[in-house]
């Protein structure tokens, strides 16, 4: 199975609409939160429509144009997203309605945007397009039950041009809710010096990654997804190790065939330990990156990796910014293995290729 | 082409807490609607739905659980059906290695019945914060795979109404891939103050007991429940000597492309839903027995479903039913809720009446099954349309 990326339309706290790596400097957040760099949405949607839609509605129908124009594809042969939470702002608006009000005086606006499915819907309705539409909403698993999706279509039909997306938004509420629950790392200076930070917790979030996979080789792919798997709940250090080792195997690779690592972790000593096991272990020698200081924690962050892998990929360079203890890259890069967990709980690997 | 049968099967819905209880309400036109008790709303009074009468306590004794406070009331919905799915495709057996089990499962409101009741709570302080972790859709699916000792794969979508039809065309696929021999499919949802009000704010709640394909019809009844089956190939199934229920023969999904809650006006979605299905089945529309109807009720959505099922099978309509008068509506569950009646009247050879029906929808050339039917039923067609115009529709064929 195996799908490469035709197109690509990205939006997150870095400067990655214009889909280059990074242009100049990686941008620095104070504290704990990294809000996404929202585009022009005018160029994408009609100033009427844009009144209606929340945030995450016009992230993803923005980012879905861009990326379709940039496949050169009017209509997809399916749509599937993935999103942790989906549309959380129009459902607090839904929920702080009916607490305030004690269920009276509700208007059905919100409630109808709430349903998880919204993005990938309006985004059939706005190209009339009737085709498969599908939404995964798994924790840290969203966007990687969409790829697994999208692959098994790919193998059974290659010619198909499919919009897969990973979305997620932190509303104001929700980062409150979290950093109350303990989510998030209290007085970090900032995103960048994400592991000088001992405390507990990571930085929160977002961001929309769409991308155009397709069967079918091509001189414009970017590269090419080459497998994905999840586990739950690991019992031991071996059981990730078999893991890791049978996801390559079975993909005739061995570690050996890996030429960058790019790591989940998330600056939370609990849950970070895993990998830093790894970096000793299984992954001695290889060249190892990690993300998320640049995109920040959220359900859907391995589709931001996966962009940054896709871009690594094309341009054959990786950006110093994501290297860990100043790894030295070799090329040329061919196989990226991006390795994700939360919280112990749901383990992913995804494999990108070289075209 | 590998073959996709179904070998278990569990649910809990308001006419029964497992699939024998459901199967003799539908024979005995015992319906789930009425009054709300347990939900804490203002509506108690005005709407009816179709609530199972358990406390969250008692259900989480029905799944062996001391402390059910802990749970959300859609896990435990889902613990109680899945796990009667595991038992009866997989335990019974005595399979229970579950290397290459996996889990598909699927929910609208997650663990909204907690978030509704701490949502200040957790803006405060971190006192609730526990459910913070059960609020998206996923717990659910985590806490079933917890319960049941499965660490292979674990999805959850959510596509609203449609969302566990979904589920088993998924599931269906993983299979024929390989990645995994036996899958969990299925949906859960509690009913809750969000879903309660976001229906009743845009007018489709009927106030009375609901009336699906009927002239008179005036809207929805919400329900609550969970409805799981166990699928695996022909041959895993033949090669462990399982009671095979019956076989999914065909799936489809589309989308209406109209607009995020009506249904186009000719109903394209759910005709292309229906059509595909069939394709996939190798069917001709003459051959289908029983159409078990999305039919909620509502002005819109039983219209529209009802044009395309004249589109695809007029003149010779198959007899018509919905049973949303029994469980009123279950959202994310209420697909699979259908596909085991579905089954059910392939194993049974009955067709299952729908409730309530006095008048024919005048743009409408049929009438739906009024009474129980014993028939011959070899292939049912069940359908399920959700917010978002997605589009489903299943065939269960008589293995």
């Amino acid at each position: 199975m195996e799908a490469y990326i035709r197109g690509i339309g990205n939006i997150s706290p870095q400067h990655s609409w214009d889909n280059i790596l990074f242009p100049g400097e990686v941008v620095r957040y104070e504290g704990n939160r990294l809000k996404c760099i929202e585009p022009d949405y005018k160029a994408y949607i009609k100033p009427i429509q844009m009144r209606r839609m929340g945030r995450i509605l016009k992230m993803g129908v923005s980012a879905a144009g861009k990326c379709l124009r940039d496949a050169s594809v009017d209509m997809p042969d399916a749509i599937i997203m993935g999103t942790g939470l989906g549309m959380q702002s129009d459902t607090e608006k839904f929920l702080t309605a009916i607490l305030d009000n004690d269920e009276k005086f509700l208007t059905p606006t919100s409630f109808i945007q709430s349903t998880h499915n919204t993005v990938g819907a309006h985004i059939a309705v706005m190209l009339k397009c009737n085709k498969y539409n599908f939404t995964y909403v798994n924790d840290n698993l969203s966007f990687e039950g969409a790829l697994l999706d999208s692959m098994m279509r790919l193998s059974d039909d290659p010619s198909e041009k499919i919009l897969l997306a990973g979305i997620d938004e932190i509303t104001d509420s929700y980062f409150t809710i979290t950093k109350n629950a303990g989510f998030w790392k209290e007085d970090i200076p900032d995103n960048l010096g994400l592991l000088n930070h001992a405390g507990s917790g990571s930085i929160a979030g977002e961001g929309a990654s769409f991308f155009i996979v397709t069967g079918e080789a091509h001189p414009d792919n970017y590269a090419r997804f080459a497998g994905i798997d999840s586990f739950y709940k690991p019992e031991s250090d071996k059981e990730i190790d078999d893991f890791i080792t049978a996801f390559l195997a079975k993909r005739n690779l061995s570690l050996d065939d890996i030429d960058l690592v790019i790591t989940g972790i998330n600056g939370d000593p609990g849950w970070d330990s895993g990998y830093f096991r790894l970096q000793d272990t299984l992954f001695k020698g290889k060249t190892l990156a990690y993300y998320k200081h640049l995109c920040g924690e959220y359900y859907t962050s391995s589709s931001f990796a996966s962009w940054l892998a896709a871009g690594i990929l094309k341009t054959q360079s990786c950006p110093e910014a994501i290297l860990l203890n100043n790894s030295k890259v070799n090329k040329p890069l061919r196989n990226i293995l991006i390795y994700n967990h939360l919280r112990n709980t749901n383990h992913a690997l995804i494999l990108l290729s070289a075209c | 082409m590998t073959r996709i049968v179904v070998t278990g099967m569990g649910m809990i819905t308001a006419i029964g807490k497992d699939t024998g209880e459901n199967l003799e309400s539908l024979k005995s036109r015992r319906h789930g609607i009425g009054p709300l008790s347990l939900l804490d709303t203002i509506h108690k009074d005005e709407l009816l739905a179709a609530e199972i009468k358990l406390t969250n306590d008692e259900l989480a004794a029905m799944s062996g659980i001391a402390d059910g406070e802990r749970y959300t009331r859609t896990s435990l919905l889902g613990l109680i059906a899945a796990s009667q799915a595991y038992e009866s495709g997989i335990a019974k057996y005595g399979k229970t290695d579950n290397t290459k089990t996996a889990v598909v499962s699927t929910t609208t409101v997650g663990g909204m019945d907690k978030t509704e009741k701490h949502y200040r709570d957790f803006l405060e302080s971190s006192k609730y914060s526990h459910f913070v972790y059960t609020h998206d859709c996923s717990d659910s699916t985590r806490q079933i795979c917890d319960h049941l000792g499965i660490r292979h794969i674990n999805s959850t979508l959510s596509t609203a109404c449609s969302s566990s039809i979904n589920a088993i065309l998924i599931a269906a696929k993983m299979i024929k891939h390989g990645l995994a021999d036996r899958i969990i499919a299925g949906g859960t949802d509690a009913l809750s103050k969000f879903t309660l009000n976001g229906f009743n704010t845009l007018m489709i709640l009927d106030k009375e007991h609901c009336r699906p394909l009927d002239a008179s019809r005036t809207g929805l009844n919400l329900g609550e429940g969970a409805a799981y089956i166990v699928l695996e190939s022909e041959a895993s199934a033949k090669k462990d000597n399982k009671e095979i229920f019956c076989e999914i023969s065909g799936y489809a999904n589309a989308n209406d492309a109209y607009h995020q809650t009506a249904s186009s006006p000719d109903g394209y979605g759910p005709y292309l839903a229906m059509k595909e299905a069939l394709e996939v089945s190798g069917l001709k529309p003459s051959q289908i027995d029983y159409i078990n109807a999305h039919g909620t009720g509502t002005d819109n959505n039983d219209l529209t479903e009802g044009l395309a099922i004249e589109k695809i099978f007029a003149p010779d309509i198959p007899p018509v039913s919905s049973t949303k008068p029994y469980t009123g509506h279950t959202l994310a569950a209420a697909g699979v809720v259908d596909a085991i009646y579905s089954i059910l009247s392939i194993q049974q050879q009955l067709i299952f009446p729908n409730l309530n029906f006095s008048k024919k929808i005048e743009e409408l050339s049929f009438e739906p099954v009024r009474e129980l039917k014993q028939a011959k039923v070899d292939h049912v067609l069940t359908n399920s349309f959700g917010f978002g115009g997605n589009d489903s529709s299943l065939v269960l064929s008589k293995y």
